[in-house]
């Protein structure tokens, strides 16, 4: 490399000073001056931002704050409680009045409608459906049909605590598991199958069914009742109707009474706040099955 | 400036380009190991138990993370859809941690303890028998398929080598502890819950079996994310707050 400056004759530009295999030059053309400038820039727009926000770790086990105070967790803590203000007049009547009088106030009643349908779609919908129709094994919501009652009280507290959930107050009931556990062989789970389904007139095998109630009256009663009209209390559901919570086939009932089934609903005390479980309950009360 | 002894030597260039590269790294790298603040100090996080981790193994082996992020981000949208933001310390025991930036499924970090174990079963053999709308392709393979669990004791070893804290009797009961979590009100499996506070010990309605599969682990791994810090005891200000 030699250091006499050389100019291309044809562009009349400048070269590096290179020279390969005697006469290969190589044209010295420097970055674009906007390009330079912006690269400046830049470097001082980071030494800024080094001072304005947190940046630099420092050897006492912290770093660098920044003059503005900048903080990810403070801004989002502020943007939350900053929107649960302005709505707080109405969080805070919904969270000091009883249930059954926020159904009787048009203005709280639509408010914790409008918030609990935005709370279904994320948290209830997985089981019970977009439109809380329910599918095999999560009950329909809309139906007149409750396993744990359909009243507000009863429905805030199978939101808050659940259904056999990990909860200590949780909605607990067990089912025999007839088949698994061999108290019933096939041939009288089939015949308590078509008992159950002769109570809502269901029924294909009219001697089955009337072995199968002699059954009934030893092992289903105390939970289903003498009519098979079910137990609240317990969650024992009403036999009597066609509203069947697996299935109504006969194949279902019996894979029911084989495994005792027993559902879990989560418990959604500490995951959501209790203005919103409220507003749910508002919400899950006016889809239409409410008591 | 002689640029010239770098461009006649190829091997001088290289080692000077990754002495370059070394300092960026190391400046950007390096002060995270030291600066306090990087893991919060919170109760009750654990390492996972061995079928939540061979569970884990299965979530990472099928892609999960291709569509799901465990990370909620500090957004008000994403705090009051998901929960509570991630905390560094929720993932400090994740080789590799499963953060993500990529949604096309809903963020799962605390999707623990909020759907049944029989949701998830059924959910991931075919999701769109729960979900109409979901486009998650099913997995039925993971009910049929027992869970290959002869290698979680040498795994949990390596864990611990890269700094899981599993204690002596967590990786002696590994094996015995793999079959408690599927044995609901069993001694084992309160004595697995003396060692793993908080495990959730899998329930699906017609169990017969006393193998797991591998949906049984996998289950296990989602019912316990985001559920081991104790967050009444979180202190969200002070150097938690950045």
């Amino acid at each position: 490399m030699s250091n006499e400056r050389h100019v291309d004759q044809v562009t009349g530009v400048e070269t590096t000073g290179h020279v390969w295999d005697d006469d290969i030059r190589e044209l010295n053309k420097p970055l674009p001056r906007w390009w330079l400038l912006s690269f400046y820039a830049c470097i001082l727009w980071a030494v800024g931002y080094w001072i304005a926000y947190p940046a630099w770790p420092v050897i006492a086990g912290g770093y660098t704050k920044g003059v503005l105070g900048y903080s990810q967790r403070a801004t989002v803590a502020r943007e939350v409680a900053t929107a649960s203000q302005a709505q707080s007049g109405l969080r805070e009547q919904i969270a000091k009045t009883p249930i059954g009088d926020i159904l009787k106030s048009p203005d709280l009643a639509r408010f914790a409608d409008a918030a609990g349908r935005q709370s279904f779609a994320e948290n209830c919908a997985p089981c019970h459906g977009r439109g809380a129709q329910g599918s095999p094994g999560y009950p329909n919501l809309r139906d007149d049909d409750w396993l744990w009652g359909g009243k507000p009280e009863d429905i805030m507290q199978t939101l808050r605590f659940g259904i056999r959930s990990e909860h200590k107050q949780t909605r607990t009931s067990q089912m025999p598991r007839y088949g698994l556990e061999k108290l019933l062989d096939d041939a009288q789970i089939n015949d308590v199958a078509e008992h159950v389904l002769s109570l809502s007139g269901t029924n294909t095998d009219k001697g089955a069914a009337t072995r199968g109630a002699v059954i009934y009256k030893e092992q289903c009663v105390t939970c289903h009742g003498d009519e098979g009209k079910g137990k609240q209390e317990q969650g024992a559901p009403n036999l009597t109707d066609k509203i069947w919570l697996y299935g109504s086939s006969k194949d279902a009932v019996m894979q029911s009474i084989r495994t005792g089934r027993g559902g879990v609903m989560p418990a959604w005390e500490g995951r959501l706040d209790p203005v919103t479980i409220k507003s749910l309950a508002v919400y899950v009360h006016s889809l239409g099955g409410g008591q | 400036m002689k640029h010239e002894v770098f461009e006649k030597n190829s091997i001088l260039l290289l080692v000077g380009i990754l002495v370059m590269v070394s300092i960026g790294g190391m400046v950007q790298i390096l002060p995270l190991f030291w600066v306090d603040s990087t893991i919060e100090k919170v109760r009750g996080m654990r390492p996972y138990t061995p079928l939540e981790q061979a569970g884990r193994d299965i979530y990472i082996r099928e892609g999960c993370y291709n569509c799901h992020s465990q990370m909620i981000r500090t957004l008000r949208d994403e705090v009051e859809r998901y929960g509570h933001y991630s905390l560094a310390a929720e993932s400090m025991y994740d080789h590799p941690f499963q953060w993500g930036s990529k949604r096309t499924g809903p963020d799962l970090a605390r999707v623990g303890a909020k759907y049944s174990d029989q949701w998830h079963g059924e959910h991931l053999t075919n999701p769109r028998a729960l979900v109409p709308e979901s486009i998650m392709p099913g997995y039925p393979w993971l009910a049929r398929t027992p869970l290959q669990y002869a290698d979680i004791t040498e795994r949990m070893k390596t864990l611990r080598m890269v700094g899981v804290p599993y204690t002596d009797a967590m990786i002696q009961n590994a094996m015995k502890d793999v079959k408690a979590q599927i044995d609901p009100e069993s001694r084992a499996a309160r004595e697995l819950l003396t060692r793993y506070p908080k495990a959730k010990v899998v329930r699906f309605d017609s169990r017969t079996v006393t193998e797991p599969s591998e949906l049984d682990a996998l289950v296990a791994y989602l019912q316990i994310l985001g559920q081991m810090v104790d967050f009444t005891s979180f202190d969200a200000a002070g150097p938690n707050l950045r």
